[in-house]
């Protein structure tokens, strides 16, 4: 999209109405516009010189920092950079934890690589099936739909979703067993004989532990856990053998068992034989604005640009290289790990509002306040602002340059089109200012010099961006990795081999778990948080824009009637839901096509509305996400 | 270090070791197993029969389980003994399955353990016709539907077009007999009792699925005891009637295997008695699937066996002291192509039964019935033959203990129906035309009224169809429908 006489214009792809108001907030009364110490104004100087000596007064790990997949890549890299090399810190994580590190873990332990989708999104369109797992699309980003609109669609989720509706096949698994119907699935294709037994041969290692296991979720077992009836599993497989795409979304991923779950829809589409080829595949739908870029260039715990390991010697010795450095601390903390660390005095945050999109909300805030310095990079008075010693005013997206990397691994130049309001800067230069009152060098400002240092610090590395330049950007679509100026780029990855030394990719054996917190009788509920169509992630910025807020204007929360009858309430009234970890309240919408035992809130909301004051911080043991999807809730009149 | 020995290596057997080594990498483990092969699911068996799994799709195991669990493994050794006060027992060689162990001793094995585990499961039960065995084996053309020997027997005798008895029309006799219609065979059901699958299904339900299996090809003789098999030729019923037959496959229950049990002087019922934490009479020894008898379950079905191994793992291994096994709930899932059945706990109350909330809804044409008994809003339990979707949900508010939804009739037809698409006309004014930009007809018909009338109009005017592009249909509608009302000019 564009923006013309400071009106938004979609771009060929189509916009929703978040996009088509995005410009609202580019000269929004609530924008930040100067900087503000314990809430006061004050000059950028002063806050960068309070900030600088109260770091030089902690210990490097007693700073942590917390970094956001809406950042541009220059601004994720220089973040993880200054982390490193100005902080010299181990403690940085960001938000995209929350979001795509389950899908991020299983797609390397099976592909040896993760890019979201390993083809061009086009390529979409010429699918015969396309199966959904844990994505409302229709909601969370509509434009998509678009590429969908030859396909029969197979939607997983325990909601009727507006993409459910849309599906020729909506499976509706009770929350939490997923990882179930992808086994159930698995054998089904088996005994249905869909199997790609050539492909499984030649291309794959590890079916047969895998096999061992989907071997004891006969249809019939998986439908007793899951609630989808064996009948509609051999529909689905029947459905899926040929030219289709198995997409998983936040619903399969923000669980305790997360990483497994993807692995097991990557083991279907494995058996199925639909990755590494044109026409079929796996892919994970990206969340946030840059989630793919995001998770790629250092800001996550254990990771260095170039989507290196932070633990591999020779990813050290390269990045060190780049960066003129002789030492780089080693892995840090997890994001949820991060935030509530009590031995961290001193927290900075950038592009992100945890105090509402953290799991057990409550538990992050009581943190925050403990903190020595919370220091909040943002451009609207987020929740986690508002309770900041420090807040700089920032840059958004029309008033800056940069690039994102989109969910088909496609590098995407922003230009800036507006100048910003007077007293905001980039994110960029508040992290040289910072590093330069820290007596460290080499950060620039302009974000194409980021860029550059990106593209050597990237090359060789997995996500290789050394062939990316500006220029090349303005005629080019270029798919990572792009290892040299003159690369075509990597618009379909695996055709040929998949990135394990074999050339093979990796069934992975895992089995079904359930929900961390099962429903107990105090507790007889499941809630299950995701998205509406009109807010986007914590809602700082879209609760800002009037047309949005009149929408959906309040928290509320999905119950079907006889579970809201049950507990005395009726619709439009307002619950209070209730789990271990805390109350919200809500008000109650009928939705008859919910399931009895399960009730849906979203998360966009702050203070006693915060849906995840109830969430369950439980974490997957290889990607440490936290349980968004699933926790024990129970209704009460408010 | 403690040693446990388990005997018996089927599906009970081979979990409880899985279970036991999750918890505990140290703990000593022997598993003996009378049959030559690795664990497999026995649940897959009617599928092999079907021909749509392999023999060995079915294990649970590898070769190399044993070896890389660090687990004592002995294949085609059946336990002999138990001495109790010396706490071992002793292996003995068999020449593969189903072999009589007279005057056929191999070398003894001796083990020790601190804990031993019976999980030798289950026979067979043969009924009393002349000629269907032939010194306590078998007879030629006569084969058991228990083990996977017992399904190679019966895929290298199946031919098309072959006529084929299967003697019982219980839940695993109905699934062979299907497998076996799957392939071709002419299959001819004998069945003692006067309807189908009696202890899961009341009479109206045995008689859809009858109706339902007998399109499939499938014929019954209910009421009927086999009296007589004729080798070569087939067999004799209690009416004097007479049954071709080329395979006899033998379907009519099982018994606890309990002869150790017994020899070692254990309390023992229909099965191994044992209690809630699965000991057996003597504190030392325990029983856990098809060979023990717990009140909570019913004997033949896996997920008992599983749950049961679950805990006795827990406690062995002191992973969890406090386990207890308080019961299975069973849910009765016919695996069976084109035929979908389910029935779970109480199904023989009557509809006029003044205590229970009792619903029935039969289409025999079209192999449909529906049995819901509802007590205290709860289900208790149902028949659903014909409606997966149904089936599925009432499974989940069964096992959840969810109550019922109000609207009993949705529920026990299944999915509802979508509803029919609603003309513009009827559309309220305030429903959502385009969801990606909260665009109502309200507005769209605001924005025609205001001149926007052809589609690239409207859009510009109200953002509608801009997003996933879904309403375009609907939007269009609604122009053409406002068109149309407009008044026409006299």
């Amino acid at each position: 999209m564009s923006v013309i006489d400071g009106q938004v214009r979609p771009g060929p792809g189509g916009l929703c109405q978040k996009g088509w108001t995005a410009g609202e907030l580019l000269r929004h009364p609530g924008r930040l516009t100067t900087p503000l110490l314990r809430g006061e104004p004050v000059s950028w100087d002063e806050a960068l010189d309070f900030v600088a000596s109260r770091i030089r007064s902690y210990e490097p790990d007693e700073v942590a920092v917390f970094g956001g997949g809406g950042l541009t890549n220059e601004k994720a890299y220089a973040l993880g950079k200054f982390a490193r090399v100005a902080l010299k810190t181990s403690q940085i994580d960001y938000n995209g934890r929350f979001c795509m590190s389950s899908a991020a873990a299983a797609g390397n332990k099976a592909f040896g690589l993760d890019r979201g989708l390993p083809f061009p999104l086009s390529d979409l369109r010429s699918a015969d099936t396309v199966l959904l797992a844990g994505s409302n699309p229709a909601e969370t980003m509509p434009p998509f739909l678009r590429h969908l609109e030859g396909a029969r669609l197979i939607v997983i989720d325990p909601r009727r979703t507006p993409t459910a509706e849309r599906a020729t096949l909506h499976l509706q698994p009770a929350p939490g067993t997923d990882l179930a119907l992808a086994l159930g699935l698995l054998h089904t294709a088996f005994i249905e004989g869909v199997l790609d037994k050539e492909y499984i041969a030649t291309r794959t290692s590890g079916f047969v532990d895998a096999w061992r296991i989907a071997a004891q979720w006969w249809p019939e077992r998986a439908e007793r856990v899951t609630g989808v009836s064996a009948a509609d599993q051999r529909a689905a497989v029947h459905m899926l053998a040929g030219r289709s795409y198995v997409l998983t979304g936040r619903g399969s991923e923000q669980h305790a068992s997360g990483t497994d779950t993807v692995s097991a829809w990557i083991n279907l589409a494995l058996a199925l034989g639909l990755p590494g080829r044109t026409g079929s595949g796996y892919g994970c739908l990206t969340g946030q604005g840059n989630g793919q870029g995001g998770r790629e260039h250092g800001q996550k715990a254990d990771q260095l640009p170039g989507y290196r390991k932070i633990d591999d010697p020779a990813a050290r010795r390269h990045v060190m290289d780049v960066w003129g450095v002789t030492e780089l601390p080693g892995p840090g903390r997890s994001a949820y790990e991060l935030l509530t660390a009590d031995d961290i005095k001193a927290m900075l945050v950038f592009g992100s509002n945890p105090v509402v999109s953290a799991p057990r909300a409550s538990g992050v805030t009581d943190r925050f306040r403990a903190l020595d310095l919370l220091v909040v990079a943002d451009f609207v008075m987020s929740e986690t602002a508002a309770m900041a010693d420090v807040v700089f005013p920032v840059t958004q997206w029309a008033e800056e340059d940069g690039t994102m990397t989109n969910l088909e691994g496609r590098v995407i130049r922003r230009r800036k089109a507006l100048d910003p309001p007077p007293g905001v800067r980039s994110d960029l230069e508040l992290l040289h200012g910072l590093a330069s009152r820290l007596g460290v060098g080499g950060f620039p400002v302009a974000p194409q010099e980021v860029f550059e240092e990106l593209r050597r610090a990237s090359a060789g590395g997995p996500s290789d961006y050394s062939g990316i330049t500006y220029e090349r950007l303005e005629n080019e679509e270029l798919h990572w990795p792009v290892p040299s100026v003159d690369h075509p780029g990597t618009p379909r990855l695996f055709l040929d081999r998949f990135a394990h030394p074999d050339g093979l990719a990796r069934f992975v054996p895992v089995d079904h778990r359930g929900p961390a917190e099962p429903p107990d009788e105090e507790f007889p509920l499941q809630a299950t948080t995701g998205r509406v169509l009109q807010h986007y992630q914590s809602g700082a910025q879209t609760r800002r824009i009037g047309e949005l807020l009149k929408a959906v204007p309040e928290m509320y929360v999905e119950v079907h009637p006889d579970t809201a009858a049950r507990a005395g309430l009726a619709a439009g009234g307002l619950a209070h839901v209730v789990s271990r970890r805390g109350r919200v309240t809500a008000t109650v919408r009928c939705v008859p096509s919910m399931r009895a035992d399960a009730v849906f809130l979203p998360f966009h909301f702050p203070g006693d509305g915060r849906a995840n004051l109830l969430t369950n911080p439980a974490l997957d043991p290889t990607s440490r996400m936290p349980e968004f999807k699933v926790c024990a809730v129970r209704l009460e009149r408010a | 270090m403690r040693r446990i020995v388990i005997v018996g290596y089927g599906m009970a057997g081979a979990r409880l070791a899985d279970e036991i080594r999750r918890r505990d990498q140290d703990i000593s483990i022997t598993v003996v197993g009378a049959e030559p092969h690795a664990a497999y699911n026995r649940v897959l068996l009617s599928t092999v029969v079907a021909g749509t799994m392999t023999p060995e799709s079915t294990r649970l195991h590898d070769e190399g389980w044993a070896e890389e669990h660090n687990i004592t493994l002995l294949l085609n050794h059946k336990v002999t003994e138990i001495n109790r006060s010396t706490r071992t027992v002793v292996a003995e060689e068999t020449r593969g399955p189903r072999v009589s162990l007279e005057g056929t001793r191999g070398p003894r094995v001796p083990f020790s353990y601190d804990a031993l585990v019976l999980a030798t499961g289950s026979t067979p039960w043969v009924p009393p016709a002349e000629g269907l065995t032939e010194d306590g084996v078998l007879a030629p053309g006569v084969v058991a539907f228990r083990t996977l020997d017992d399904c190679a027997r019966i895929e290298a005798k199946a031919r098309k077009g072959m006529p084929v008895v299967v003697l019982g029309g219980g839940l695993l006799g109905i699934e062979a007999a299907r497998g076996l219609a799957g392939r071709g065979c002419l299959v001819t059901v004998v069945h003692p009792v006067g309807h189908l699958m009696e202890r899961q299904l009341d009479p109206g339900a045995g008689s859809v699925l009858a109706r339902t299996l007998g399109r499939l090809g499938i014929e019954f003789r209910l009421n009927s005891l086999a009296a007589k098999y004729l080798p070569g030729d087939g067999l004799v019923l209690d009416d004097g009637s007479h049954l071709p037959a080329e395979l006899v496959v033998v379907s009519a229950g099982v018994r606890a295997e309990t002869s150790l049990a017994v020899e070692a002087g254990l309390v023992v019922d229909r099965g191994i008695v044992v209690d809630d934490v699965l000991r057996t009479s003597d504190q030392r020894i325990h029983a856990i699937g098809d060979c023990a008898q717990h009140p909570g379950t019913v004997s033949g079905l896996v997920q008992p066996a599983w749950d049961q191994a679950a805990v006795l793992a827990d406690r062995l291994t002191g992973a969890n002291p406090a386990a207890r096994y308080l019961g299975t709930s069973v849910v009765t899932r016919l695996k069976a192509r084109d035929v979908d059945l389910a029935a779970l706990g109480d199904v023989h109350t009557d509809v006029d039964c003044p205590d229970s909330e009792v619903l029935c809804f039969q289409e025999p044409s079209r192999g449909r019935y529906a049995k819901l008994v509802l007590r205290d809003d709860r289900v208790a339990g149902a028949i659903v033959l014909g409606a997966p979707d149904a089936a599925a949900t009432i499974t989940q508010l069964y096992d959840r203990g969810v109550p019922a939804p109000t609207d009993r009739l949705a529920l026990l037809l299944g999915r509802a129906l979508p509803a029919e698409a609603a003309s513009p006309a009827d559309l309220p004014s305030s429903a959502v035309i385009c969801r990606c930009n909260t665009v109502s007809k309200g507005q769209i018909v605001a924005a025609w009224r205001a001149g926007a009338e052809s589609l690239p109009q409207l859009v510009e005017a109200t953002r509608a169809t801009t997003g996933c592009g879904g309403c375009k249909d609907a939007v269009c509608g609604l122009a053409d429908w406002l068109g149309a009302s407009q008044p026409q000019p006299a």
